[in-house]
């Protein structure tokens, strides 16, 4: 396997009222190709900021974006261009992040026309979004539907077919199905892993929903305002956490059956605020095992087992 | 067995332009006291519209109860005046609503939000009402001295508490919580739940709680009730939904959620959509997404029938042994 992305020491910073907002604060990782990294983390821990910096939506504060080894940080005009065909994204809300005035057929074909695929022959383009259309499943016969004549799980086919339409490499998926119900979930989950295995597709997969995660990442990443607080391979985040803040999070999972009740951590006090954050760690106010070096130095991210990362000066 | 609801036969309907909307159809649920029940479904199933129509909030145009019976200790809710029922509606069966945010009112502290539907209920001074509202900010865990703050002072867990906070002050029998969780995070979602629970064993509160949550549902229901297209397809106790499950629905719905304790490299969907409820099939309305689907569920509904003690199933093929396995 090669690497296909890597992120170094990222950041992204808001302006508002009441100070800097640091969505994102110093968050590195890599990709290989092929390979799909789940993103998890609560409402707000900047997950999508995250997401749409890499694919060049938000200009980040700091830190670096080297996608197949070449630094694409500042890219800018053609060179941009190019790279957007590789790399897209899937968006949250299939319900805004279509056009309500344009047909299923016009949402799909325009990254095409955008970017002169198939360029001046209609019948070409037309062909290639049946083709598309066909592959994450939606009938031919809804190439002229307007997206609020269809249901959820239908728009977000749409959605894939717009992110599949330039044949991109990588794709940034920020909560995919989190709007969906379960039966409609399950039937989105499995086409995007079927996509994945045909054409050879590395994901990042944001999601807040921790049963989502583990079922289709390789490698997860567990976001806490703004940091990454632990990092390693899927299995290994639901058989042994580190972080005590993973700790809660998966002992606060419900699980559809009977008698798997855990020990449930809860946690007491109330999130820290991302603006203008005080030095210690992040989670200090919440966790179970403040010391006091917690509420002075923030910890690194560091490899405490094999593939294993965790931000945490209990370890 | 003593009922604190009983819903018999109950139809719901909204008119639309694009023709009858049949949400409930034919629903028989019971509520028994102290219980909790965990009204299970999927986007549309008429969750809400039952919920609504025990509380006689069914919005009217286009909502009409086209028949069936809601007893409340034994009266039919369908037949009191708007007065007697509003009296009920205020003390005796409170609802927590499906959307949180839009339910508290933005230029009033919460302290005084909570003090003012005290005040609803109950004959109490304003200094008498703002002190109990200290005290049931208290209970749901959230510090009496923060009375005076407004909603947007307070993240979206702290604002279910007030909540919570507010359905409880008038001590009811019977909660209607409308999917009280979702739209929280999963560790806030574990202390409001931690906090349901707790409330309703001091108080022996019965409740209904809306979700389409299998993994919620086991945390704090006693009994379950599946819901499809306006119908219970499947009612049980926890143990016969869980590890008994019959109604091809249900099992497709387990079938549908990642097992996080195990790595399945495939989830098994349930083919298609729900039936669109303004035109919904004339046989099982599970039929045109049903594996085990026969000539018989496509040309009658399959009745509730008890399967076992308490266990209900609405399936043609219960019983009869098809490729592999039982229904
Ligand atoms: N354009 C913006 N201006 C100011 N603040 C922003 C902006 N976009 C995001 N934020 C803030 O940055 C933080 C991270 O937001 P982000 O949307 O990335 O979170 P998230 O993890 O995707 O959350 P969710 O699960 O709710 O989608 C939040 O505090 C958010 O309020
Ligand atoms: N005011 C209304 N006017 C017209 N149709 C309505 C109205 N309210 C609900 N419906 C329809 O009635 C059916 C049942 O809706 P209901 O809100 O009860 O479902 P639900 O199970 O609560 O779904 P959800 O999980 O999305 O909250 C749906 O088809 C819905 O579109
Ligand atoms: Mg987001
Ligand atoms: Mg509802």
């Amino acid at each position: 396997m090669s690497e296909l992305l890597r992120v170094e020491h990222l950041k992204k910073y808001f302006d508002t009222p009441r100070g800097l907002l640091h969505a994102v604060d110093d968050v590195s990782f890599s990709i290989e190709r092929g390979e799909t990294l789940g993103v998890v983390g609560e409402s707000g821990c900047g997950k999508s900021t995250l997401g749409r910096c890499i694919v060049h939506l938000l200009e980040p504060t700091g830190g670096k974006i080297f996608f197949k080894d070449e630094d694409i940080t500042n890219i800018r005009g053609e060179r941009l261009k190019e790279s957007r065909k590789s790399m897209q994204m899937i968006f949250q809300d299939p319900f805004s992040s279509l056009n309500p005035r344009m047909t299923v057929k016009s949402i799909i074909m325009e990254p095409m026309i955008i970017h002169k695929l198939h360029q001046g022959n209609e019948a070409a383009q037309e062909k290639a979004v049946l083709e598309i259309m066909e592959t994450v499943g939606l009938a031919k016969r809804l190439i002229d539907s307007y997206p609020h004549e269809l249901d959820g799980g239908r728009r977000q086919r749409i959605g894939i077919a717009r992110a599949l339409a330039l044949e991109p490499e990588f794709i940034v998926c920020d909560e995919p199905v989190s709007a969906l119900d379960v039966s409609i979930q399950a039937q989105i989950l499995n086409l995007m892993r079927d996509l994945q295995e045909e054409r050879n597709l590395t994901y990042i997969f944001i999601t807040h929903d921790l049963s989502v995660v583990k079922h289709i990442s390789d490698r997860i990443c567990v976001m806490y305002l703004g940091n990454i607080v632990e990092q390693c391979p899927a299995d290994k985040l639901f058989a042994s956490q580190f972080h005590p803040y993973t700790q809660a999070l998966l002992s606060a999972i419900p699980i559809a059956k009977i008698n798997a009740k855990r020990e449930r951590i809860i946690l007491k006090g109330e999130i820290t605020s991302p603006i203008d954050p005080e030095p210690g760690c992040r989670f200090a106010a919440r966790c179970l095992y403040t010391k006091p070096e917690c509420l002075e130095v923030q910890p690194d991210l560091k490899e405490v087992e094999d593939g294993h990362l965790v931000a945490c000066h209990l370890y | 067995m003593d009922n604190v609801i009983e819903i018999k036969d109950l139809s719901i309907q909204y008119a639309t332009d694009e023709g009858i909307v049949k949400a409930v159809n034919h629903l028989n649920l019971q509520l028994a006291r102290g219980e909790t029940l965990g009204l299970v479904g999927e986007t549309g199933a008429g969750k809400t519209t039952t919920a609504l129509g025990i509380m006689g909030l069914i919005p009217d145009p286009p909502g009409v109860i086209t028949g069936g019976e809601i007893l409340f200790e034994g009266t039919d809710l369908l037949k009191l005046s708007k007065q007697r029922l509003r009296a009920i509606r205020g003390n005796k069966i409170s609802m927590i609503f499906q959307d949180p945010m839009t339910s508290l009112n933005p230029v009033v502290t919460v302290g005084d939000q909570i003090a003012e539907s005290i005040r609803i209920h109950e004959k109490l001074s304003r200094a008498e009402a703002a002190l109990k509202a200290k005290d049931m900010l208290e209970l749901v865990g959230i510090p009496g001295d923060r009375y005076g703050e407004y909603p947007h002072q307070f993240s979206g867990g702290m604002k279910q508490r007030v909540i919570i906070a507010i359905a409880l002050s008038c001590n009811p029998e019977v909660i209607l919580a409308d999917e009280p969780t979702t739209a929280l995070d999963v560790t806030i979602q574990a202390q409001v739940l931690d906090l349901i629970s707790k409330l309703k064993k001091e108080k022996n509160t019965s409740m209904i709680l809306i979700t389409h949550d299998l993994g919620v549902v086991v945390e704090i229901c006693d009994k379950v009730a599946i819901m499809y297209a306006g119908e219970i397809v499947e009612y049980g106790s926890l143990e016969q939904i869980y590890d008994q499950t019959a109604h091809p629905y249900t099992k497709g719905l387990f079938g549908s959620i990642p097992d996080i304790e195990a790595k399945t490299s495939r989830l098994k969907p349930i083919p298609g959509l729900m039936p669109d409820p303004s035109n919904l099939p004339e046989g099982c309305s599970f039929e045109p997404r049903c594996e085990r689907s026969c000539q018989l569920c496509k040309e009658e509904n399959p009745p509730l029938i008890e399967i076992g003690n308490g266990h209900f199933v609405k399936c043609h093929n219960y019983g009869k042994v098809g490729e592999g396995e039982d229904v």
